[in-house]
């Protein structure tokens, strides 16, 4: 952008517009836990669209100019044609588009739809469930005509949820499910910056730390990592608070997640879940988070035992990891190597 | 805004110079050219992005070939080098040198193996050209992402260390020594020679065993470069080529071996073993029992070095605080005293005490931690002989005639305990059976290999027994007979021809004849499809080799890998047999599988060779491939640590990451594919070098990217 446009910016107010896809709802919620700062927002800009603070209309930024939003926070995955249609838009409108929360980064909770496709979701929730009486399966539908004889429309559900950034380009990152208000004041601090000077960080920046959780997790690691057993937490009487969770056999996937979350899982005495992503380097957190815990599931005495007890034993311990898929994918299946479940026209999963 | 760790960042694509890829397509005289169409594999690299240009040769790998090359980097044309030929196996390090000569960095060079994996595989040339295609395309797309890397090189410290004073151990020691370099030899029994000093002759010279080993382990003993330290055992090898650190245990004799603070020594005289209450009544394990010792002793006479050694489980002072009268309280006074030229009393003092003349004995001596520092370690820890029990029908350990290969070595050997005498169960035996493949060739023990020497050792040891007792009946029951070495086949024609009944078909059983001590061996002749039941005085198992006891502490000691049979794996089976994963650790001798005397002493002096490139460069060029901890993403998880089998991975307690040590990794990639937080990367083989390979490959098939 042009010095001059610079210039002007620093005076004017910037325009905000927060939008949400496939999501809880959450990552709005906790924009507003950072309480008084909400003020220094609305000191520096005019929202112009929050579909779950205010009243807009779709209309409103569809009459907006390219690039006439300054900077978009956009949360929730991207799972129909809605989504994926405003998603569009928003990125025509703003300068800066971010993804905001684990849903948007990576797929998130509502991700993990990838495993099932919408047939069986529809099947799920629409029949299934115990509290559900559809003895006619009526589903939600794409048109239907009323009794006015007038056209009506509803978006389209996919077979695949997808993140922001497989949808639109997206400038900046801000992780968690939801972001914790650290977080989410030092992405306020960058639109600030923006605001008063024009300056942003470079491109793709991760609002989190550099390192993974284990960094910032203050547990203590006496040895090289080893363990015996796998444990779900219900299963320990108790948790050792000082000693690292992995190492009393609970799938803390702290090592293979993006520290910045101030380990408060952690300081629950509950082990991390990976809302925050991969680090820069790890294309697949759940690959990642997997390949770590092989690496130290120990195996006794390894080199003294033959072959097939050692392939016993692995199946063994194997089996103590309950739903793999959730436990290592719970937030990034969307984002992984993986992306979804393959399942066959007849609505089998495929192995 | 954002505190000092917050770092919000972004892959920074270091600037680098814009790869100029020159690919030169082999024809391999006709290895390739005959089923890949060269032209279109020439022409389609030239496609490929930043491939400035694209060559075909006969043989790239010629004189020509490599000066093709050479010219084209000369003059500025390329800057990377991709050779679409044979396997890197073979001709990866002549093309690095082809670069460094030209002064490009040698990890420039790859290999596009369009031979192995595609010429040789399928004689359809269509296929065959779209896979070279594919391979090259493949290749192209890692070396534009490759990074040049340095060879970092160490000092090594001009000393060795063997490991096990058998035959092996003792030629390595003696070479290098001769070589004008320090070695330390280790040898955990209190005498050098190994098996061979077990032996009375030796097939199929027939040379006197001793005769021709005791020499050479005198000198080994006196040799000014020979530190010898028998009795002693490796506890700990840390460091890496060039400088290992080394702890030695040398457990207690409880006999004064140099000078010391009395200016005494043991001479050897054997006047204390003559004297010792217990003599005649210790089995000798030298002699597996058969021999019986005192609990002061030397295992054999011509033991060296001739130092005495007490047996701390038997001697009576050492375990009741008592010999005759003498406790150790006065044995210890009256050994100062005698050393002040006072006089003692008979009672104040053991007898074998009273009766040593220099008076070097003492008491209260301890083992004694030994560290070195050395630069490249021999292992030469030998075999033992597979447990006969492992085949509990032919009833080793049930009847008293029946034993194994090496007792009847023993009861041959003129030092041994008959004093070369074949009595057996106090009777000399007529009919003399041996069994072959004891323990080996055969899936119930375990031990599926043949263990090379059994049948020569039997026919040899027929030979000396039928010399010996003329007229006595002897038969070998083998299944096949290994004559394969020199000299072994017409050996084996030798003696059959003396008279000495081959049969073939193992026994299957050996019970006792009912109402006597002869025995009956049952089994099948192959050759004639009958039955046998054979009655013999005594049975001789000629049992199979394994690696020596402690081989697995050893392994995890010195990160050694074993192979199946579990003797040591060598770094190449055919181009490397006594090099090992880790550089500047050779292994050598019955230890790496099964070998008689002269392929032993032939590996002892290539290892001492291997080992001695090393100390005369005094240098040595560590991997460039290896792995690397990235600083800012290691959390210090610790995950990877006991990756390593090489244990090349520290944990820094104090900064609180992981750090892998330049000379130790291998750049196996085991902690690579631990790191749950991508802080390992393995140089070389970049997860990026990696994906675009895997991309190239899968154009339009998959993405792995995003
Ligand atoms: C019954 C029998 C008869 C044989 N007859 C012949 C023959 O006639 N001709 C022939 O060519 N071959 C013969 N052989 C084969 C011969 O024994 C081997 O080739 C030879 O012993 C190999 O020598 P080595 O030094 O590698 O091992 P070894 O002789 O086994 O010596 C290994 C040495 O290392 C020591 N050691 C082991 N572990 C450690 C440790 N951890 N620390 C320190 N020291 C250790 C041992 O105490 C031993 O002294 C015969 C074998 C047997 C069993
Ligand atoms: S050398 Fe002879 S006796 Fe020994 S295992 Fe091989 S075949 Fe059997
Ligand atoms: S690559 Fe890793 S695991 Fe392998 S040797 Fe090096 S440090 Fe050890
Ligand atoms: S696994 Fe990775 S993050 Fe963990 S200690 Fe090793 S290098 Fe560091």
């Amino acid at each position: 952008m042009g010095e001059e446009k610079e210039e002007k910016e620093k005076k004017e107010k910037i325009k905000l517009a927060f939008y949400w896809g496939a999501t809880c709802g959450g990552c709005d919620v906790a924009t507003l836990d950072i309480k008084e700062k909400i003020l220094d927002v609305v000191s520096i800009a005019d929202i112009v669209l929050w579909p779950v603070a205010m009243d807009f209309k779709y209309t409103d930024v569809e009459e907006m100019e390219p690039d006439s939003i300054d900077v978009c926070l956009f949360n929730g995955a991207i799972q129909s044609s809605e989504h994926e249609e405003i998603a569009e838009m928003l990125r025509e409108k703003s300068k800066v588009m971010i993804a905001y929360g684990s849903c948007a980064c990576f797929g998130g909770i509502p991700g993990l739809g990838n495993v099932a496709n919408r047939e069986q979701i529809f099947k799920t929730v629409f029949k299934d469930t115990p509290s559900t009486v559809n003895p006619e399966f009526v589903t939600p539908q794409t048109e239907m005509i009323d009794d006015a004889g007038e056209k009506l429309t509803l978006p389209e559900i996919w077979d695949t949820v997808k993140t922001l950034d497989q949808t639109v380009d997206v400038d900046y990152y801000v992780p968690g499910c939801p972001p914790v208000v650290d977080r989410i004041n030092d992405a306020i601090g960058i639109i600030a910056k923006y605001a008063e000077t024009g300056e942003l960080p470079p491109k793709a920046a991760v609002v989190a730390f550099k390192k993974a959780l284990c960094d910032e997790c203050e547990r203590k690691k006496d040895d090289a990592m080893k363990i015996k057993r796998i444990y779900r937490p219900y299963e320990l009487t108790e948790i050792d608070p000082e000693k690292c969770l992995l190492e009393q056999g609970l799938l803390c996937t702290g090592s293979a997640t993006r520290g910045g979350c101030g380990a408060r899982c952690i300081k629950a005495n509950m082990p991390c879940r990976g809302c925050y992503g991969p680090t820069s380097e790890i294309k697949d957190q759940g690959a990642a988070a997997l390949s770590a815990v092989a690496s130290i599931l120990g195996i006794e005495e390894e080199t003294e035992m033959i072959e097939e007890g050692i392939a016993e034993e692995v199946d063994e311990l194997l089996d103590q990891v309950k739903d793999p898929l959730g436990t290592f994918y719970r937030f990034g299946l969307p984002n992984s190597r993986l992306k979804r479940v393959i399942i066959n026209p007849d609505g089998g999963k495929e192995d | 805004m954002v505190e000092e760790k917050e770092i919000m960042e972004v892959e920074a694509e270091a600037e680098a110079e814009t790869p100029k890829i020159g690919v030169y397509v082999c024809h391999c005289g006709i290895n390739i050219k005959n089923t890949v169409d060269i032209d279109v594999v020439r022409d389609y690299a030239a496609t490929l992005p930043n491939v400035v240009l694209s060559k075909d040769y006969i043989y790239v790998c010629s004189d020509p070939g490599q000066e093709m090359i050479k010219k084209d980097i000369r003059d500025g044309a390329i800057n990377r080098v991709i050779v679409a030929a044979c396997s890197p196996r073979l001709h990866e390090p002549t093309f690095r040198g082809t670069c460094i000569s030209e002064g490009l960095n040698p990890f420039f060079f790859e290999m596009a193996n369009i031979r192995e994996q595609c010429s040789w595989v399928s004689d359809d040339k269509e296929k065959n050209t779209e896979k070279s295609k594919d391979i090259v395309r493949s290749i192209v797309s890692r070396v534009n992402l490759l990074e040049p890397l340095e060879e970092p090189e160490v000092d090594i410290v001009p000393e060795a260390l063997v490991i096990g004073g058998g035959i092996t151990g003792m030629y390595s020691a003696l070479d290098m020594a001769d070589a004008g370099y320090k070695v330390h030899l280790v040898e955990r029994s209190p005498t050098i020679g190994g098996h061979m000093l077990q032996f009375d002759k030796i097939f199929p010279s027939l040379d006197c065993s001793a005769c021709i080993l005791t020499p050479r382990m005198v000198d080994v003993s006196k040799h000014p470069n020979i530190n010898l330290m028998t009795y002693a055992e490796v506890e700990e090898v840390g460091g890496s080529i060039g400088n290992f650190k080394v702890k030695v245990k040398k457990k207690s004799r409880y006999v004064h071996a140099t000078d010391w603070e009395y200016g005494t020594r043991c001479t050897g005289c054997n006047l204390c073993a003559d004297a010792c209450r217990l003599k005649n009544r210790i089995p000798n394990e030298f002699d597996f029992g058969l021999g019986k010792r005192s609990a002061i002793y030397l295992p054999m006479p011509q033991a060296v070095p001739a130092i005495y050694t007490v047996d701390s489980e038997k001697c009576l002072l050492l375990t009741r605080g008592k010999c005759g009268k003498a406790t150790l309280e006065s044995t210890r006074e009256a050994i100062k005293k005698r050393a002040r030229g006072e006089e003692v009393t008979k009672d104040e003092l053991p007898p074998c005490v009273a009766v040593c003349d220099p008076n070097c004995r003492d008491f209260d001596m301890e083992d004694e931690i030994v560290d070195l520092n050395v630069g490249t370690i021999v292992v030469a820890t030998g075999v033992d002989i597979i447990d006969p029990a492992t085949q509990p029908e032919y009833k080793y350990g049930v009847y008293p005639n029946v034993i194994h290969g090496l007792e009847m070595e023993r009861l041959l050997a003129p030092n041994g305990p008959t004093g070369g005498e074949i009595i057996v169960d106090g009777k000399v035996p007529k009919d003399i059976v041996f069994i072959q493949c004891v323990g080996s060739r055969n899936r119930q023990t375990g031990y599926e290999y043949c263990s090379r020497v059994c049948c020569m050792y039997a026919i040899k040891q027929a030979h000396l027994i039928d010399e010996r007792l003329h007229g006595a009946n002897i038969t070998i029951l083998y299944q096949d007979i290994r004559a394969f070495g020199k000299g072994f086949e017409e050996f084996y024609d030798r003696i059959k021809a003396e008279g000495i009944r081959f049969t073939r078909g193992l026994a299957s059983e050996v019970y006792r004849k009912p109402g006597s001590d002869r025995l009956v061996v049952r089994g099948e002749d192959t050759m004639l499809g009958e039955p046998y039941e054979i009655e013999a005085d005594l049975v001789v198992l000629a049992s199979g080799l394994k690696p020596s006891e402690g081989v697995e502490k050893m392994v995890r000691m010195v990160k050694l890998s074993q192979s199946a049979d579990r003797f040591f794996l060598e770094a190449h089976p055919k181009l490397r047999p006594v090099d090992t994963a880790v550089d500047g650790i050779f292994v050598a001798g019955g230890c790496q599988g099964p070998k008689d005397i002269p392929d032993s002493v032939a590996q002892a002096k290539a290892a001492s060779s291997a080992s001695l490139i090393y100390l005369t460069t005094g240098k040595a060029k560590l991997e460039a491939k290896i792995s690397a901890i990235n600083k800012e993403l290691c959390t210090g998880c610790r995950i990877c640590e006991a990756l390593c089998p090489y244990g090349a991975l520290e944990y820094d307690t104090e900064k609180k990451i992981m750090k892998v040590s330049e000379s130790i990794c291998k750049g196996c990639g085991g902690c690579g594919g631990g790191c749950p937080s991508g802080a390992v990367s393995m140089k070389h083989f970049l997860d990026k070098q990696i994906y675009a390979q895997i991309d190239a490959l899968t154009e339009g098939l998959i993405s792995t990217s995003s």
